[in-house]
């Protein structure tokens, strides 16, 4: 149970509670306040995982987002997760952790012969691997690239946990919890502002967790806590950690990653896993900090190699030692303080410095310890294949080109620092443009694009002192412009090191002969030759360079690459680095999971359910439904072990034959009502509408601009200046749109108001020849005679004592009625009905007879409006005025749509008047032509004629009733089918619409 | 996400509104003679302008009024909401 890599006292770990999980099946175990990463390195596991392209034994490099290499397969809470950053990751109890990409076991992994392939696997290997033959795409390359693609594995589970979205407001938004970004808040908080602190990690504080520093006589760590304890007390501050800002977006939205609960063992039912915050700032304060930069080497990517920050957070902040021989490779100051913290844990380490002899407040401490410190060193190879053995270390030459001595050395662990880059993602997703800083060699903010802030390290200041100024200055002065408060704050006194100036060397030469990979970017396995040849090959921009080399492509988005990508670049074209250019930064920082993004949308919650008030009838009565938008409509009804085909016909049948009930409250309805109504129809419709009288309906068809039929249905003049609208289920929310933009923007002088009033009735349609008997009966005292009532009728009568409205249109062609109540009464109503009809046969019918029943009768209806047809085309001309203009006639004349040929709606039966016709077939001449076979039309909509007792389709077809009495064929190569048809006319059963008028 | 301020609800986010195209395109009178070219134009031309833009949204999921936006289409900033009935600039 010993963990020989821990330290007896150092960390800000819980030491009373121990954490048991397992790694690739071995039981071990870790502190409180560990991440997976830190528990390992405890027990002195390093190789954790194999590398994208040449399954190189890899291990940790960083302590937190910048982690290129440590992702795991993570199961813990009852799930598996793939790609989990180990170094992100906290330990909780009973997580089980497994290596990636690697088979059979991480330790011997055959894939590692990709790694003796090498030569076969440049930059570019796919794009000139995979190119031909041709006919090996879908059977060899393709299956073989996706089995080598990917890491970790998706779970095919149902994801169970709960995730939510919020949605917040504030003044300040701080994003960082490092001094630059606590300075922020609290001039922030103190001026009254609206502030958020958002901070990625469990621990607030940044680098005052870990850097040498006294702030006001306290201790980094203990200043950062005070500041925080008091902003959590403050009612105007929102503090919270473990919650990652990883998208800058328009407006000043930023939107941000909360990890609520997967670092804990127990939680509450209604706990969400995770959370996304949209967050709508008035300013932000990017204080995100900076990320080191490695120094390129020889198999640079060896377990055992860390970059130095990282293995001094693991020992300040873990207790953890990355290693008992570390190299300290640097060039720059910083890495003497792990070289420093190394010697206070009693581990003697051995300073590489790039840079001349010389001096300076770490390194004359250094000194004076006893640290071995070799000047003009370097790494240029390390040894070791599963974990770092020995370097082996070379003295540069004036020009640090080649070597005067080289040298083995024994090590367990190689810390690497090759100076800082700000973090800048945010800044840069914001629309900011990058400028390049020579005096810290990478990119910084420039002018600002949005209300954001950048401070600290992210803006490229490097001491405490300045971080602290600017992130009091700037918190102050920022929200000091909302809240029109300033409360002065006294800047305290720092003491901190200063450093000296980094050398500007980022990659080690090589030796005569040798030629071991040196690594840019470990995640997608690109190396500095990899990056040669791009060059070689002609690649010119960095963007170029990147596709091309994937450099900086993986989840890591080259946090720690894409500056040395950037540098090589620079040296091998002769270019400065601002001249070559940055890439773009994405959001997001780093991957989220897809539960967060969804967030409550799913199953039920996906989108809202629209319910008929007859919903709970259908329901208990067998109903099938089908989503007709965000409604649910009955498809069919289902009587025993009836199937669709069965009972569609059935219902459909009863219909033609008795009478037949429709739930039609879905159907669209619009409230018109205005002196200037008639006019406005007028203009809206094709047809005329002046002069309808006060209590008929009348069929109206509606166009775009562009002459193509928008939608249809009726509209019934209620009174004076009253109208009621009818619209298809699905173009209702289009047209009421539609409408108000005619209204309010075209027309302003029409006196007209439009309101939705689909949700306040309910409809049920009566079809069938003994539809009006059993109206009769529905209302006893009203004569529903065919003068009283004609066909387009409208009547307002008492429905058992609930007002009602009786409409006599028919979209079965059938004698029909439509009933409209009140919401509140369509159950009232449908049971009535259904109890009442008993004695005519009346049964309910779904969309599917009601689908049979219009196409039978040449009815159109979606498949046929379906924004290519102009009237003609369905032989709705005869509804076009010529008379007045309306929306979209002056489209009607164009030239394309007066040609003969023209296609329109016909009919087809099959000639074995047996085989249906599947919806979507294309109607050509000969079966067999050779391809491409030309088209003459398609299917639109295909039933079984309930009246003919055979199929009958609809389908849009080149010159149209010309075609009538030839034969075609229907092909549908998706059903592997070809129907021998007939073209008939589109009506096919009554087709002078005696019925509606009987 | 874009925040509109729509100019009888005040500031609101995107996904309340839905977008209308281009505010400066005029439709022929209704009732009078228009030639095919001009009617063409009207349906059919839009530019595609790189800055600034005043174009149609409707609120949607508020007032339901449609209202004009002065956007920059790169930037996405916006300098001016206005009624539709009112002009901008």
């Amino acid at each position: 149970m010993s963990q020989p890599f821990r330290l007896n006292k150092e960390g800000l770990i819980n030491r009373n509670k121990k954490i048991s999980f397992t790694f690739n099946g071995k039981k071990l175990f870790g502190y409180e306040g560990d991440t997976i990463a830190s528990a390992l390195i405890a027990n002195g596991i390093h190789l954790v995982g194999r590398s994208f392209k040449y399954h190189r034994p890899r291990g940790f490099f960083g302590a937190g987002v910048e982690e290129p290499n440590a992702k795991l397969q993570v199961e813990f809470n009852g799930h598996s997760e793939p790609n989990v950053n180990a170094t992100e990751m906290e330990l909780v109890e009973g997580l089980s952790a497994t290596s990636q990409n690697c088979w059979p076991s991480v330790n011997f992994d055959i894939g590692a012969i990709n790694n003796f392939l090498k030569m076969f696997f440049p930059a570019g290997f796919y794009y000139k691997t995979f190119m031909w033959p041709k006919s090996f795409w879908y059977k060899i390359y393709e299956p073989f690239i996706r089995k080598a693609a990917g890491l970790g594995v998706a779970s095919i589970e149902k994801d169970k946990e709960r995730y939510e979205h919020k949605f917040e407001y504030c003044d300040l938004l701080v994003t960082g919890s490092g001094p630059s970004g606590l300075a922020s808040a609290y001039a922030a908080a103190k001026n009254g502002a609206k502030v958020i602190l958002a901070e990625d990690k469990p621990r607030f504080g940044g680098t005052l967790l870990t850097d040498d520093v006294s702030i006001d006589n306290l201790s980094g760590k203990d200043w950062a806590e005070k500041i925080i304890t008091e902003l959590k007390s403050m009612p105007n501050v929102t503090v919270k950690n473990r919650s990652q800002v990883f998208g800058y977006y328009d407006h000043n939205m930023l939107v941000m990653f909360e990890r609520v609960s997967d670092h804990l063992e127990k939680k509450s039912k209604f706990t969400p896993r995770q959370r996304l915050w949209y967050i709508r700032a008035k300013e932000t304060i990017l204080s995100t900090g900076s990320i080191e930069r490695p120094i390129v080497f020889g198999n640079n990517d060896t377990p055992g190699i860390f970059l130095s920050a990282a293995a001094k957070e693991y020992m300040k902040v873990y207790g953890v030692l990355v290693g008992k021989k570390p190299l300290i490779f640097t060039n720059n100051d910083s890495a003497y303080e792990t070289a420093l913290e190394f010697k206070k844990n009693n581990v003697e380490p051995i300073i590489l410095d790039t840079r001349e002899e010389h001096s300076s407040e770490l390194i004359d401490e250094a000194k004076s310890k006893g640290i071995d410190i070799r000047f003009s060193h370097g790494v240029i190879v390390a040894n070791g294949y599963k974990k770092v053995k020995s370097a082996k270390i070379g003295k540069l030459n004036k020009d640090k080109n080649s070597f005067e001595k080289i040298e083995t050395v024994d090590c367990d662990c190689i810390c690497v620092s090759g100076f800082w880059t700000p973090s800048v993602h945010l800044a840069s997703q914001s629309g900011n443009k990058l400028k390049y800083e020579e005096k810290i060699d990478a990119f910084i903010p420039d002018k600002k694009k949005q209300h954001e802030t950048s401070v600290g390290a992210a803006n490229g200041s490097f001491t405490l002192e300045e971080s602290l100024k600017h992130g009091f200055e700037n918190g102050s002065n920022l929200s000091a412009k909302i809240t029109e408060t300033k409360t002065e704050i006294s800047i305290p006194n720092v003491n901190e090191k200063k450093y000296g100036a980094h050398d500007k060397f980022w990659c080690m030469p090589l030796p005569k002969n040798e030629n071991p990979k040196r690594f840019v970017d470990f995640q997608n396995d690109v190396s500095v030759s990899d990056i040669e040849i791009a060059l070689r090959e002609g690649y010119r921009s960095i963007e170029h360079v990147k596709r091309y080399t994937t450099l900086g492509m993986a989840t890591d988005q080259g946090r720690t690459s894409n500056l040395n990508g950037l540098q090589l670049v620079s040296n091998i074209e002769n270019k400065i680095v601002p001249e070559v250019g940055h890439t773009t930064f994405r959001p997001p920082f780093t991957p989220i999971t897809i539960g967060t993004i969804v967030g409550r949308e799913v199953g039920m919650e996906y989108m809202p359910t629209r319910k008929t008030p007859m919903h709970e009838w259908h329901e208990k009565n067998n109903a099938v439904f089908v989503d007709a938008g965000a409604w649910k409509r009955p498809r069919y009804y289902k009587l025993g072990s009836e199937t669709l085909f069965e009972a569609s016909k059935r219902e459909a049948k009863n219909v033609r034959e008795n009478v037949g009930i429709c739930d039609v409250t879905t159907l669209g309805k619009i409230d018109i009502k205005g002196p200037d109504a008639a006019e406005f129809l007028n203009r809206v419709y094709t047809n005329a509408w002046m002069k309808l009288p006060i209590g008929k309906a009348r069929y109206g068809l509606m166009l775009r601009e562009d002459g193509i039929v928008m939608d249809d249905g009726t509209t019934t003049r209620i009174s004076e200046n009253h109208y009621h609208m009818t619209t298809t289920t699905a173009q209702a929310a289009n047209v009421l749109s539609h409408l108000e933009y005619y209204l309010q923007i075209i027309w302003p002088e029409l006196n007209v108001n439009v309101v939705s009033t689909t949700e306040q009735w309910a409809g049920a349609a009566i079809a069938g020849p003994k539809s009006r008997d059993m109206l009769s009966k529905l209302y006893p005292d009203l004569d529903v005679s065919n003068e009283a009532l004609p066909f387009m009728g409208y009547k307002e009568a008492e429905f058992f004592g609930v007002p009602s409205r009786i409409f006599r249109i028919s979209f079965s062609g059938e004698l029909a009625y439509e009933i409209n109540v009140k919401s509140d009464h369509g159950m009232f109503m449908w049971e009535k009905m259904m109890e009442v009809g008993k004695e005519f046969g009346n049964q309910p019918y779904g969309t599917e007879a009601l689908s049979t029943l219009r196409i039978e009768m040449g009815h159109v209806a979606g498949p046929e409006l379906d924004g290519r047809t102009i009237p003609s085309d369905v032989s709705l001309n005869g509804l076009v005025s010529k008379k007045k203009d309306f929306i979209g006639k002056n489209s009607l004349g164009r030239e394309a749509f007066n040609v003969e040929s023209r296609q329109k709606i016909v009919g087809l039966i099959p000639i074995d008047r047996k085989s249906s016709i599947p919806e979507g077939s294309h109607i050509v001449q000969d079966q067999n032509a050779k391809l491409p076979n030309p088209k003459l039309g398609h299917v639109s909509s295909s039933c079984w004629s309930v009246e003919n007792n055979n199929p009958f389709s609809l389908a849009i077809m080149k010159d149209g009733k010309n075609m009538i009495g030839k034969k075609f064929f229907a092909v549908s190569p998706l059903k592997n089918k070809s129907i021998e048809v007939e073209v008939i006319s589109s009506h096919y059963v009554d087709p002078e619409g005696k019925r509606v008028r009987s | 996400m874009l925040y509109i301020k729509c100019p009888y609800c005040g500031l609101r986010a995107q996904k309340e509104f839905s977008y209308g195209g281009d505010a400066t395109v005029k439709r022929p009178n209704i009732n009078e003679e228009v030639s095919s070219e001009d009617w063409d134009n009207f349906v059919y031309m839009r530019k595609s302008p790189r800055g600034k833009h005043i174009e149609l949204w409707q609120h949607i999921a508020g007032c339901r009024q449609w209202i004009k936006v002065q956007r920059d289409t790169a930037t996405h900033e916006i300098f001016q909401t206005a009624k539709v009935t009112e002009e901008i600039r």
